[in-house]
Parts: C-alpha cells; sequence; structure tokens
C-alpha cells in the first residue's frame, strides 16, 4: 500500500463501484423505477436507507441503478473511441505521407470542440439520447486516442529493433501488431482509464442537461438536476449523486495515476 | 599571514541511495593557502564533486555534512543558507562542468553575467550592464558590446562557459572551485579556456580548486594535486612529483592507464583490475585494497595513515615506501609538469603568468601559474 | 412570418421557401458560410431577432464570467502549485495534489449546486440564480457571476495547480538554478528571477488548451444558475431547433478557442526568446 497508494485506493474504489453496478444487475433495495408518492422526499432510514426522492423512488437504487448507466455510456464510448482512434493513429503512424498529416489536422481541429459541444450539436440535429451522448464522448475519444496512439506507435517506429524487422521483410501490419502494439500498451490502457472518468463526468452533465439517457433509465446527472428542483424543501438529495460521481471519478484517476506508474516507470512522474 | 584559506578536516558527506545511507565523502583533509592552485583528481564517482559542493554548501538536501570547513578563519560547516548566500559568488564561487545547460535560457547575457553583482553589490541596470560589458571582454568572448542582450541559444559551449566564468569572477571570489570546466568541451577548446582561467586566476591571486578526472589537464594547470579514490584522498602532493613519481598504487595505476604516443605496435593498455566498488560495499580498511596489486593481510585492518614519501609528499599506503621506485618519465611524457617562476617561453600574445607577491606567504615555494601551451 | 397548427400547406410551403429551407443541407450551409465572410450571422426563427443581436446581448453574460472564472484559476492554480513545489515532498505537497485528485473528480455543476445550497440558500449571501444585469451598476452583476465563477473556476484549478507544480519542480531541477545559487541567491530569489518566469512556458500552454474546457463548463454552470449566456442560448436553440443559432454560436467558440491559442503562442514568443528564434 505505501508503495503504489494510488493504484490501491482507486482500486478499492473502482472495484466498489463495480461491485454497485454487478449487485445492481441481481438486487437492488426498491425497483428504481418504482414511483410511490405518499412516500416522496423521505430522509434516510431503516427502510430507505438513503431516503425517497421527489417521486417516491428509493435513491439508493436509483444510485446503483445509475453506476449501471454510466459504466454502459463510459464502456460503449470510450470503447468505441478507443478502438477506432487507435486504429486510426496506428494507420497514420504506419503509413505516415499525406494521411498521417490529414488525420492528424482532423484531430487537432477536433480539440476545439469538447464532448459536450459535439453533444449539443448532435442533439440539435438529431435530438437528445443515449445514442447522441455516446456518439458524442466517442467522437472526442477516437480524437483523444488518434492523438495518442499515432505519438507512441510513432516513437516505437523509429527504434531500431522495428528497422531490423523491416530488413527482414516484415510488412507494416505484421510490425504493427507484433512491436507496435505491444510497446504501447501501457500508454493506452492508462489513457483508458483516464478517458472512462472523463466519459463519467461527460455523461453526468449530459444527463444534467437532459441531453443523455431519457426516463426511466437512471443517470446520476439528471438525479442532480431533479434535486436542484427541490433544493430548498430537500437540500439533501443532493449530495447523494454527487458524491457517487465524484468517488467514481476519483477511484479511475486514481487508478490511472497508479497504473501509470506499475506499467511504465519512464512514464512516471516526480510525484 | 599564516593561516591558510580554505581549512578542510575530515569532511564527510553522506547521501540517501536505493540501499539506505552511503558514506560519499569519508573523512576529506583539504588545505588551500591563499592564491594557491589545487588540483583534486579522480573517476567519476570518487566523491571529488560532492566535495566541492560540500564547500559550497549546495549538496541536495537531503545530504548529510560531518567534519569542518573553515573558510577564512570561519567555519562553514552548519552555517545556515542566509549566511552561505552572502559568501557565495562574492567570496567563494563556482564554475560548473556542463555548459549547455547552466544559463538560464529566458535571460539576456548582461543579467546573467552581472548577476553577482546586482545580488552581492546592489547595481542598478546601468551599471550593471557597464560592468557586464567589462566582465565578458576580460574573458575574451568575441563581440562582447554586441552580444549583451543576446541569449544562452545563440552561443556555442565553449562562449557559455566563458559567460560563466565570467559570472564567477565577477565580485572577484578568493576562491573559485572549477569542477570539470572543460570536460563538456572540445579538445581545442579545453586549452583555451582553461588558460584562460589560469591567467585570471592568477591576475587576481585567486585560489584555484580544479577537479577533473583528466590527468595532462592537472599537469598543465595546478601546483598541487589531490588523488581520490571512492570517497578518500589517497595521495597528496606537488603536481610534479605525484605525477611523476606516483607512490599510491592507485595512482600509480592511472598514470600508466595513459596510453603513449609512439609506444611499439603490440603494446596492451595497462589498466587497473577491477572495478570501483559501489559506495556502500566498499572492502574493509584501504578502499583500493580489492583492486590492488601489492596486497597484504594488514592492508584491511583500516584506512591507512598518511605516509610521507617526499616534501609535501605523501600516501594512504602502508607500503608506500616498499613498492618500487616508479620514477619512469618516458610514462609521463606529454605532461609537462610545473617549473618555479613561469619562466618558460610563452607564445605571443599570451600574458605571462606571473607568481603574485602579495598574495600571501601560504605558497612555499610551489608553483604558480600556467605553463605555456 | 409565423405559422400555427391551422397553417395551410401552401403557407407552409411558402414560409419554407422564405426561409430557405427548401433547399438541399449542402447548398444551405454554403449559404450560411457566404453569410458569415459577409459578417452576416443570419435571423434567429424562434427570437425572430437577428442572430448577431442576440450574441451581442448574451455575451455581456458570459464574457465576464469567463473573465472572472479565468482570473481565479490563474490566481489559485499559480498560488498553489507554486507553493506545492516549495513543500515538495512535506505535507503541504500532499495536501494541495489531495485537493487537486479531488477538484477534478468533482462534477462543477454538482460544486455549483453545493455552493448555492451553502452561499445562496442557507447563508443567502449570494442569489442562488439568475442575472442581475449591468443597469443597476457593476456589483449586483458581479454579485450574482460570483458563485457560477468559483465554481468554474475549481476544476480548471485542480488540474492547472498539478501542471505548475510539475513545471515549478521540473525547472528547479535544472542547472542553471544551481548556478543562480552558486552566485549567492537564496531559494526565494532563485525562485523568482528564474524559477518563475520558465516554469510559465508549459503553464501558459495548458492554459490555452484549457479554454476549451472552460468554455463548456459555461454552458453547464448557466445552466446550473440560470444566467442567460451564450450557454444557455446553445441550449435553448436546441430545444427550439433553432439551428442557426446552434451553428453560429459553435462557430463563434471556435473561433474564439483559435484566438486564444495563437494569442498564447504570440505569448510564449514574447517570454521565450528561443520561440522566437525558431519562428524566424
Amino acid at each position: 500500500m505505501r508503495r503504489h497508494p494510488s493504484f490501491v485506493a482507486g482500486g478499492v474504489l473502482v472495484a466498489l463501484w463495480l461491485t454497485a453496478v454487478l449487485v445492481s444487475l441481481a438486487w437492488t433495495p426498491y425497483p428504481p423505477a418504482e414511483i410511490d408518492i405518499p412516500n416522496k422526499l423521505l430522509l434516510p432510514s431503516a427502510a430507505h436507507w438513503l431516503g425517497t426522492d421527489s417521486l417516491g423512488r428509493d435513491i439508493a437504487s436509483l444510485l446503483l441503478a445509475g453506476a449501471r448507466t454510466s459504466l454502459l455510456v463510459g464502456v460503449a464510448a470510450v470503447g468505441l473511441g478507443a478502438l477506432s482512434g487507435t486504429a486510426l493513429g496506428l494507420l497514420a503512424a504506419a503509413r505516415r505521407g499525406w494521411l498521417d498529416e490529414l488525420l492528424m489536422r482532423c484531430a487537432d481541429f477536433s480539440f476545439a470542440f469538447p464532448a459536450l459541444l459535439t453533444a449539443l450539436m448532435l442533439a440539435a440535429l438529431y435530438g437528445p439520447g443515449v445514442s447522441t451522448a455516446v456518439a458524442a464522448i466517442g467522437l472526442f475519444n477516437l480524437a483523444v486516442f488518434a492523438r495518442i496512439s499515432r505519438s507512441a506507435a510513432g516513437a516505437v517506429w523509429s527504434r531500431d529493433f522495428v528497422l531490423a524487422a523491416r530488413a527482414c521483410g516484415r510488412n507494416r501490419l505484421q510490425i504493427t501488431r507484433d512491436h507496435v502494439l505491444p510497446n504501447i500498451a501501457a500508454v493506452l490502457i492508462v489513457q483508458a482509464t483516464i478517458q472512462f472518468a472523463v466519459a463519467i463526468l461527460a455523461e453526468a452533465a449530459l444527463s444534467y442537461l437532459g441531453l443523455g439517457v431519457r426516463p426511466p433509465q437512471p443517470s446520476w446527472g439528471r438525479m442532480l438536476n431533479e434535486a436542484q428542483e427541490f433544493m430548498f424543501q430537500a437540500p439533501q438529495l443532493a449530495l447523494y449523486p454527487g458524491i457517487a460521481i465524484a468517488l467514481s471519478v476519483l477511484g479511475l484517476n486514481l487508478l490511472g495515476d497508479g497504473l501509470r506508474d506499475l506499467l511504465d516507470p519512464r512514464l512516471a512522474r516526480e510525484r | 599571514m599564516d593561516a591558510a584559506l580554505l581549512e578542510v578536516t575530515g569532511l564527510r558527506v553522506w547521501l540517501p541511495s536505493a540501499r539506505g545511507e552511503v558514506e560519499a565523502v569519508r573523512g576529506v583533509d583539504l588545505r588551500i593557502a591563499r592564491g594557491e592552485t589545487v588540483g583534486l583528481i579522480g573517476e567519476s564517482g570518487c566523491g571529488k564533486s560532492m566535495t566541492a559542493l560540500a564547500l559550497m554548501g549546495l549538496l541536495p538536501d537531503a545530504a548529510r555534512v560531518g567534519g569542518s570547513i573553515r573558510f577564512d578563519g570561519h567555519e562553514l560547516a552548519g552555517l545556515d543558507d542566509a549566511a552561505m548566500c552572502r559568501l557565495r559568488g562574492q567570496r567563494i564561487a563556482m564554475v560548473f562542468q556542463e555548459p549547455m545547460t547552466a544559463l538560464d535560457p529566458l535571460q539576456p547575457l548582461w543579467k546573467l553575467v552581472s548577476e553577482p553583482l546586482r545580488v552581492h553589490r546592489g547595481l542598478d541596470a546601468r551599471s550593471a550592464r557597464a560592468e557586464a560589458l567589462r566582465l565578458l571582454d576580460r574573458v575574451r568572448l568575441p563581440q562582447a558590446a554586441q552580444r549583451l542582450d543576446a541569449h544562452a541559444h545563440q552561443l556555442s559551449g565553449g562562449q557559455r562557459q566563458r559567460v560563466m566564468i565570467a559570472a564567477a569572477l565577477a565580485c572577484g571570489p578568493q576562491l573559485l572551485i572549477a569542477d570539470e570546466p572543460t570536460t563538456a568541451l572540445d579538445a581545442s577548446l579545453q586549452r583555451e579556456v582553461l588558460e584562460l582561467l589560469g591567467t585570471l586566476v592568477a591576475d587576481a591571486g585567486m585560489a584555484l580548486l580544479l577537479i577533473s578526472h583528466d590527468l595532462a589537464l592537472m599537469a598543465r594547470s595546478v601546483a598541487r594535486v589531490l588523488v581520490m579514490y571512492a570517497g578518500s584522498v589517497v595521495e597528496e602532493g606537488p603536481a610534479a612529483d605525484v605525477l611523476a613519481r606516483p607512490a599510491h598504487p592507485y595512482t600509480r595505476g592511472l598514470i600508466a592507464a595513459r596510453p603513449r604516443l609512439g609506444a611499439p605496435r603490440g603494446v596492451r593498455l595497462a589498466t587497473i583490475p577491477g572495478r570501483v566498488p559501489e559506495l556502500a560495499d566498499l572492502p574493509a580498511g584501504c578502499p583500493f585494497s580489492d583492486r590492488c596489486g601489492w596486497v597484504i593481510d594488514a592492508c584491511h585492518a583500516g584506512l591507512p595513515a598518511p605516509v610521507e614519501i617526499g616534501p609535501g609528499h605523501a600516501a594512504r599506503c602502508i607500503r608506500a615506501d616498499q613498492l618500487p621506485e616508479s620514477a619512469r618519465p618516458e610514462l609521463v611524457e606529454g605532461l609537462q609538469p610545473q617549473r618555479a617562476g613561469g619562466a618558460a617561453a610563452h607564445p605571443p600574445g599570451l600574458r605571462q603568468a606571473q607568481p603574485d607577491p602579495s598574495a600571501g606567504s601560504g605558497r612555499t615555494g610551489s608553483v604558480n601559474g600556467f605553463g605555456h601551451l | 412570418m409565423r405559422l400555427d397548427t391551422t397553417a395551410t400547406p401552401e403557407a407552409l410551403e411558402a414560409l419554407n421557401r422564405q426561409l430557405g429551407l427548401d433547399q438541399p443541407p449542402p447548398v444551405r450551409y454554403a449559404r450560411w458560410l457566404a453569410g458569415l465572410a459577409r459578417g452576416d450571422l443570419g435571423h434567429s426563427v424562434a427570437y425572430d431577432t437577428p442572430v448577431a443581436e442576440l450574441i451581442a446581448e448574451r455575451l455581456q453574460v458570459t464574457l465576464p464570467l469567463a473573465l472572472v472564472a479565468m482570473a481565479f484559476t490563474t490566481l489559485a492554480a499559480l498560488a498553489l502549485g507554486v507553493y506545492a513545489a516549495a513543500r515538495h515532498r512535506r505535507l503541504g505537497d500532499a495536501g494541495v495534489m489531495a485537493l487537486s485528485q479531488l477538484g477534478m473528480a468533482v462534477p462543477n455543476f454538482w460544486f455549483a449546486i453545493l455552493l448555492i445550497l451553502v452561499f445562496a440558500v442557507k447563508l443567502q449571501w449570494f442569489p442562488a440564480g439568475g442575472f442581475a444585469g449591468w443597469d443597476d451598476g457593476a456589483v449586483p452583476a458581479l454579485r450574482s457571476l460570483l458563485l457560477p465563477a468559483v465554481a468554474l473556476a475549481a476544476v480548471q484549478a485542480a488540474i492547472l495547480a498539478r501542471v505548475t507544480r510539475s513545471a515549478v519542480l521540473e525547472v528547479m531541477r535544472e542547472d542553471f538554478v544551481r548556478t543562480a545559487r552558486a552566485h549567492g541567491l537564496t531559494q526565494r530569489a532563485v525562485l523568482w528571477r528564474h524559477v518563475l518566469r520558465n516554469a510559465l512556458v508549459p503553464v501558459l500552454t495548458v492554459m490555452g488548451l484549457q479554454f476549451a474546457n472552460l468554455i463548456t463548463g459555461a454552458i453547464v454552470v448557466e445552466k446550473v444558475f440560470a444566467l442567460p449566456g451564450l450557454g444557455l442560448l446553445v441550449f435553448q436553440a436546441i430545444a427550439n431547433r433553432d439551428l442557426l443559432v446552434v451553428q453560429d454560436v459553435v462557430m463563434l467558440f471556435a473561433a474564439a478557442v483559435i484566438a486564444i491559442n495563437f494569442a498564447v503562442d504570440l505569448l510564449l514568443a514574447a517570454l521565450d526568446p528561443r520561440l522566437k528564434a525558431a519562428h524566424r
């Protein structure tokens, strides 16, 4: 623990979050979508561990179910973005030339458009929804991973052992698969963990704005929106979803830092 | 004035390492008189740079220092940083090894050179610029006047080193420590910069502590030499004597290892067997005992006391007087040791290095100044 | 011309033609670009006002908000970053790092809500939302911008503090710091005369990159505090399917990002003579 505090602390938090997701698949204290108006806005009690919201829904169950949503969106968006972005980046690094230039200019250009802005534009064109959220966050991740994989792969391509492989007649695909990928894997894993954290924050913001998953699918961000409406009557509503978001993001950030220190000591910054 | 300018007794430096605290400097005694030129020679890692940093009080925070450092009668060890700051750059100055990274890239040259003056004498910008020009001229930086507002990246390595020297000498310190000042420079530049250093030091009557691993450099540059190995001084004496008649087995090995021009074909380079041990793994007793060709059991008993070989010449070897005479002049070809008085011929244009009569009586017949190149 | 649900098909067609909506998308896009080149931002369908006017009006809120937030971020981040670097490997450094981890994990809109709960609802020092307008003077307007600016600044400051800290630590390891110490400068003097200026180079670069995040943050924060700024405008335009407004504002944002990054480049060149040389 002393040697790798980030990794352990982050790992614990992420494990908690994943457990919440797994548990929620099998069981929640109450059905998350179950509306129970007579019991609305209750404070925490034995019956409702974290109380109820404005429609009488059990907060604890909503939180558990919300974990599912953030995981889903995160995996989908980061997964899609990472896969396609890495593919593009590897291609650019392997082929160089005009393709490389074009791809990198596009990536640079898209950095001027954070995920939220893209989401807003997509929502304007196609209407809000979970696919909009995933597409917007995914596009942003595409740019990030294209950039990162391109520069990491570029460094590997200039190494001597790759030169040796080319001299042996290995083609670009084989070199990419056998040499480049294993060497950049560490960077990609670390970045993916961090992008996951970013994705959770982005999804929460989009849901808060009403551009994310639609009801009745629960989302921590939308819970905060509802909590703000009832700020004066039930201020405690605003606490739990925010804490949930903060803890999962914190866990992922710490895990990412810990992984970076573990996987590649050369990457580790002065802490 | 018999008091030495610098009197170091039993200097010890402990550094943290992956294997716990190691002793990088193990009881070094060092004495420099006013205006004297002394060399500290040894391989990388022998503790010579640490010794220099200890004198300046610039060791890393995690280091521990023991022993006594008396400068001009005042004890430096344990002095607080504010007091050391008043000495640094003003009474004791240091020039470092790597000129390419030693200058702030964002500051114009005149600021860099005049920094000690602005810090210690409170000079304003205009006077500082004028002084900077004077200093840069003194180190013979070409086109100094046009370069006052230039930046470090516009200069070559040799030029940057001159700027560093100029800055170090700005306040006229009594002692200049030069830690491998020419190691990072081309061979042709090395002689120039060293000669410059020698002239400036001699003109100002400054004492010089020159640190290097280069034997030839030492021979041309200093009057007295200390040889360090694994944190201890193993031999000390006038440069000419130590280099022509080395006593300690390590020093012998160093000198014998120099390649000779004109040696017959097939002659193998002499080397010292083994490797310098890690500081945490030093053998008991004499630190050189595990590599020495003349080792006996008594060598492991403890750090040998200095054994006198000649006037002012001593070596920490219990067998120093038993070992074969090593005066083999052909081995030291190319090392032109000093002769007193600087009477050797100089190429025209070079300043003649004169011993400074007002520099005090600390010099006991040993030589000053630099030889012809 | 506006129509309601009783409109006839012919009237609908006429409106479509008037608004240019009967043209295929690429043509409409090209016409929009042409309009931009002329400085004509078009006309908002929903608000029935020229978009340029709308933007100018909303800028009165968003611009001060961004500036104040930027000021908070810079001050907090530089102070904390330098402090952490000076207290490296001691409690102060660990404290700042922990704080910054928290700052990065907390969603800015949640932080905004918490600020409202504490400072507006409980303590009642600041309004819980809305914009007081500039007509009554600067103070009421700034009061309504303070909490939003703090919420915006918090996350950015957390990131920037880390960057500052690591930049300062890196610079302190440079050889020229040792040279300066050898000249007799105290640690504090070295910090001010040599370290900060050199550390500013990576810090400024990151600040420029963070601008895009500032804009995004502003959109969300304006929604939380119901501030009638550009962010909220985009929002409402989406709800109203007012595509033109969305396009124009997004374009404005992109242009601002480019402009800011260009300004940062200029600043860096002024700061670092090596960059000036590279450009020659």
